[in-house]
């Protein structure tokens, strides 16, 4: 069927196109300017100069592993006991994984405050490693659904009982069969909500400013107020951050277990070509 | 291959046929619970727990005796006014968002446009959708703030001063057009599947009954789509509910919405009673589940066309 040059289509996606766009390039633009008179790179050097921005960088990237490896301790063993042995607990499971997208983090903040405050039964805000270990397992649940939701797909993918039965007869316990068979089977499946939990917890603010954190959010938050071009390029850097961590989640997402390298890399180029 | 005698083969593919290994696994059954029980710990101890600790003491007054008055409270004028503000703002973003995302799907899916620009915008949303916090704030401070890319051009190249019209980046109408950057995208992402489950077959059948392109909309098109546009509406104005770290970034935190107001009674008590705190998170927690809700329903009853 032949039709007309879609005119009223090909208008809203320049004008969402501009919408998505010029934000990005003003903020680009915005960040050259930091020297007068001509275009440089200096609130970049600024930033990537700043001891702070290294520190408070470094606090949460470490914030988000900690929590990366908690929560696939936590979901990979129990996704793949309620996919073997208990499949009737499967909705309540996957329910209480999205309960999370319900509770504002500000709301599960003041939950934890005070649950864990002073005087509690486990007074974890008393100390500074307590606060961190609170900041963790907050963004372990923030993430959680997306991490439920990524490992629970990988193990779809695999046949797990004929897996399990196959260790299990060649003697492997319980134990040895999660971590030498299920794991790397469902390696890419964990690595693809790893890169998800990291977008969400590395620049994170609300929880790491009420508990007092000295993360990269509220660094971020502060450098706004303090300064003019450094926010510009830090918006650059992070939004540049973001699309890898977005790609790299996408690729991981998609690829098989046992799948090679070559034939991931032809299948992720074309789709970068289509970009 | 051939050293495995035959019992064993039988085994593997079938073991509940070997009388001998029932009763183990019967009584492997009965603890199989227990594996589930540090996921189940872990939620109640770090989401459960404290969130039913807030809506506990929602209905205590501060000595710890059951009341409804904190609930009561919450009508005062000034968390009243949050509220509404927060509602109004999280209507309007999401309405616009819904519009806008809906007419970008349209156009991409059934607009004609090529597969190549669809996989572009596509991926560029699931981006643009985790794009939201502080750097989104500060992208659109240099493109709409005071001294912004738009703001200067237009002042200079077209003699519009965007200001004096009451705009303000840092009003209601400036953070609905910032949060526009994360909601188009999340709107386009979810309602992608019911737009691709408006057949072309029914077009064809409509236009060969000779219906009009506006007739098509308006008596198939447009009652298919209304559960799955409407649910996303809802999710779309949970998302924004919810949003706080942008409101921050752009406002400092002189612009009291409930996630604002919230997050300076847990700084510092300004309600001057902390069941009122719990009472607010309380309405906050009721209007998520509201609309995570209803946009579930929607779903369930818009995914009858998509089979």
């Amino acid at each position: 069927m032949k039709r007309r040059f879609p005119i009223f289509s090909t208008l809203i996606v320049l004008l969402a196109a501009a919408y998505f766009l010029i934000p990005l390039f003003a903020a680009f633009e915005f960040s050259l300017h930091m020297k007068r008179g001509y275009l440089s790179f200096a609130a970049y050097r600024s930033v990537f100069h700043s001891d702070e921005f290294i520190s408070t960088l470094t606090f949460s990237a470490v914030a988000s592993f900690a929590a990366i490896l908690l929560g696939a301790i936590l979901v990979v063993p129990t996704a793949y006991w309620v996919r073997l042995r208990l499949p009737k607990l499967r909705p309540v499971v996957e329910f209480l994984s999205l309960l999370p997208l319900i509770i504002p983090p500000v709301v599960l903040v003041f939950g934890h405050l005070r649950l864990f405050g002073t005087g509690s039964f486990l007074p974890l805000t008393m100390s500074e490693m307590g606060t961190n270990i609170l900041l963790v397992m907050g963004y372990v649940i923030l993430s959680l659904p997306y991490m439920f939701r990524a490992v629970d797909n990988g193990m779809a993918a695999i046949d797990i009982a004929t897996l399990t039965e196959a260790a299990e007869s060649l003697g492997a316990s319980r134990w040895r069969t999660i971590v030498d068979i299920i794991f790397p089977n469902v390696r890419s499946a964990i690595v693809s909500g790893a890169f998800l939990t990291f977008s969400i917890s590395l620049g994170e603010f609300v929880l790491a400013s009420l508990l007092n954190r000295p993360a990269f959010g509220p660094y971020m938050v502060q450098l706004g107020q303090d300064r003019a071009y450094e926010p510009a390029a830090l918006a650059i850097m992070s939004f540049a951050l973001t699309w890898l961590l977005m790609a790299a989640m996408q690729a991981f997402a998609n690829r098989k277990p046992g799948q090679r390298l070559l034939p991931r890399i032809r299948s992720s180029a074309s789709t970068s070509k289509a970009q | 291959m051939t050293a495995i005698p035959d019992g064993t083969t039988t085994d593997l593919s079938s073991p509940e046929q070997r009388p001998g290994r029932a009763s183990p696994r019967a009584a492997r059954g009965r603890w199989d619970w227990l594996g589930v029980l540090p996921y189940f710990a872990f939620l109640t101890l770090f989401l459960i727990w404290p969130v039913f600790y807030l809506v506990s003491g929602a209905f205590q007054d501060q000595a710890g005796h059951f009341t409804f008055q904190n609930i009561l409270d919450l009508s005062s004028p000034s968390i009243a006014t949050s509220y509404w503000l927060s509602i109004r703002l999280s209507f309007a973003s999401a309405a616009i968002g819904t519009v806008t995302g809906t007419l970008l799907a349209y156009a991409l899916i059934l607009g004609g446009m090529p597969k190549w620009l669809r996989n572009a915008v596509t991926t560029f949303s699931g981006v643009a959708s985790n794009f939201a916090g502080v750097p989104l704030a500060f992208a659109f401070i240099a493109t709409f703030g005071r001294l912004g890319l738009v703001t200067v051009v237009l002042r200079d190249a077209f003699g519009f001063n965007l200001y004096a019209t009451g705009f303000s980046l840092f009003s209601f109408w400036g953070l609905a057009l910032t949060y526009l950057y994360f909601q188009m995208p999340l709107m386009l992402l979810v309602i992608t599947p019911a737009m691709e489950g408006l057949r072309t077959e029914w077009r064809e059948a409509a236009e060969s009954l000779g219906a009009s392109p506006f007739q098509f909309w308006r008596m198939v098109g447009a009652p298919v789509l209304a559960p799955s546009v409407l649910g996303c509406f809802l999710l779309l104005f949970a998302n924004a509910f919810g949003t706080l770290a942008t409101v921050i970034a752009l406002t400092g935190s002189n612009f009291s919405v409930v996630p604002i107001l919230l997050f300076q009674q847990i700084r510092g008590n300004v309600l001057y009673n902390p069941n009122l705190g719990y009472a607010l998170a309380l309405g906050m927690i009721f209007i998520m589940i509201f609309s995570n809700t209803l946009y579930l329903v929607l779903r369930s009853r818009a995914e009858r066309w998509q089979k």
